[in-house]
């Protein structure tokens, strides 16, 4: 049975979210990394570029597929995991933790709070 | 519905991964793609591949009726060797790449799961139109897929495990050699042979026989083990490092067996369908061939990317990844035959990107 963290809140497209202050920090589930095998590439933006609630921050590709990476807040993107960018198998290994993708600095916290609980995020992806 | 092969309780009891390929429900993978790849290049792994197709001929004229169908002379096999062929429709393009096996009775054609009902029909179809003559051989074909299994074990660790395992003096059977043989009644055969760029061999037993072989060769899976399974993800980065070609990747019905580099699958000098068409393309020289890349960066140019040279599209990926063995991204490409040769400076077009490529000798990988 598929699980998730229940103090995170998700998108359909499988990317959890974690609120720290007025900070987001992004990345996608374990569901996910499954899904897409090992993963062998992520491209991220540069800190500094701004990103749209439900708009597409990167790329995410494995050895099977390539997929855009999704965020759930509105705001400017103020870190980015560059240990992602020698070892991209982070995100199978460490996918909550070690495999963060990027920290949004959110321009309307609020957003956030209307992003799925886990248990619909599990329901809405079939799991 | 979906078929199942006699190994799937085996898949599922190890966690697999199932997906639908060509109407089966097959593993794609078990612990991880990379990992699955590293163990057959370190040690072994064993691939479900009964879904592939099984064809047997039999009868005085097998052998005529091979030799028309297939691009390969048949008549100069012997019994206990196999060789990789291609069946091709008139126009000379590709129809399925095959192993063709000729035991003491009979004549055994292995093809891709996914042109088993297209090849059964183009035979009839043969038939019926008297190709030749076809319909005149006195010959029978039986599909035996699914009352037989077949797995693959590959690795470099395979050969002494498998001979510890099995009745048969594996070591002395060469490459592309094959020995029939059985234990405690159960018939079987083993061919060293595979898809991987590694040694090892295949196996085709009866369908009742496989969830004791599986058992038998990778039952108690751990970490460490001689022999795991993998998933049909490992088989195709593994054949891709190997350059081996894909039905449906590299080759297809408009793709012809010169452009593909399958000249030495192809004699030139017997009659049988497709025939003519590749001798024009023989003469002429292809106008596209299929090359090796390697891109710069770990993007992968996946299947249908356009290859570039300049502002120009020269050509375009049939399959690529990242590979594990190497740590490059690779691609296969059917690229404008003057822009083919080694060290060659192209592009990947990815997404609007370009990505700079260059053409490398194949295979990418080779076993030591």
């Amino acid at each position: 049975m598929a699980d998730a963290p229940k103090d995170l809140r998700y998108l359909q497209t499988h990317e959890w979210h974690r609120l720290e202050g007025d900070t987001v920090t992004i990345g996608i589930t374990q569901i996910a990394a499954d899904e897409l095998t090992d993963i062998t590439f992520v491209d991220l933006p540069k800190v500094g570029t701004p990103v749209t609630a439900n708009g597409r921050f990167g790329e995410i590709e494995s050895v099977k597929a390539t997929s855009d990476l999704y965020s759930g807040v509105s705001g400017t993107v103020s870190a980015v995991n560059a240990d992602l960018a020698n070892e991209p198998g982070l995100v199978n290994r460490d996918p909550y933790k070690g495999g963060w993708m990027i920290k949004v600095k959110a321009s309307s916290p609020g957003e956030f709070e209307k992003l799925l609980p886990v248990d619909e995020y599990l329901k809405k992806s079939g799991h | 519905m979906l078929k199942h092969t006699p190994f799937h309780d085996f898949h599922v009891a190890l966690g697999a991964r199932m997906v639908d390929f060509a109407g089966w429900e097959m593993p794609i993978v078990y612990r991880g793609i990379i990992d699955e790849h590293e163990q057959t290049r370190k040690s072994g792994s064993l691939f479900d591949v009964s879904h592939m197709g099984r064809l047997h001929f039999t009868g005085h004229d097998a052998q005529k009726f091979l030799d028309l169908v297939l691009t390969r002379n048949v008549g100069q096999q012997k019994v206990g060797q196999s060789r990789y062929s291609l069946v091709c429709n008139e126009s000379g393009g590709i129809l399925d790449d095959v192993i063709v096996s000729k035991t003491r009775h009979h004549w055994l054609v292995v093809c891709n799961a996914s042109n088993r009902d297209k090849l059964v029909r183009h035979f009839a179809d043969l038939l019926r139109a008297n190709y030749r003559g076809a319909d005149d051989l006195d010959f029978d074909m039986s599909d035996q897929t699914e009352s037989t299994a077949m797995v693959a074990i590959q690795g470099p660790k395979v050969i002494d495990r498998v001979s510890e395992l099995l009745p048969v003096d594996v070591r002395s059977l060469k490459r592309y050699g094959f020995e029939e043989d059985e234990i405690m009644m159960t018939p079987f055969t083993v061919f060293r042979s595979g898809y991987t760029g590694e040694d090892g061999v295949e196996l085709i037993l009866p369908a009742k026989a496989a969830p004791l072989a599986g058992k038998l060769l990778a039952g108690k899976d751990h970490d460490g083990a001689t022999i795991r399974p993998a998933g049909l993800g490992a088989r195709d980065t593994l054949r891709l490092e190997a350059a081996m070609p894909l039905y449906g990747h590299e080759l297809n019905e408009t793709t012809d067996p010169i452009s593909a580099g399958l000249a030495w699958a192809v004699d030139l000098t017997k009659e049988f369908l497709g025939a003519e068409k590749i001798r024009e393309v023989a003469a002429a020289g292809p106008k596209r061939e299929l090359v090796g890349l390697e891109l710069e960066g770990r993007r992968i140019a996946r299947q249908g990317t356009p290859v570039m040279k300049d502002a120009a599209v020269v050509g375009e990926v049939t399959s690529g990844t990242f590979s594990p063995t190497l740590q490059k991204s690779i691609a296969l490409a059917y690229v404008d035959s003057h822009l083919s040769g080694e060290g060659t400076q192209l592009a990947a077009d990815l997404k609007g990107t370009p990505n700079p490529a260059k053409v490398v000798k194949l295979p990418f990988y080779k076993r030591q």
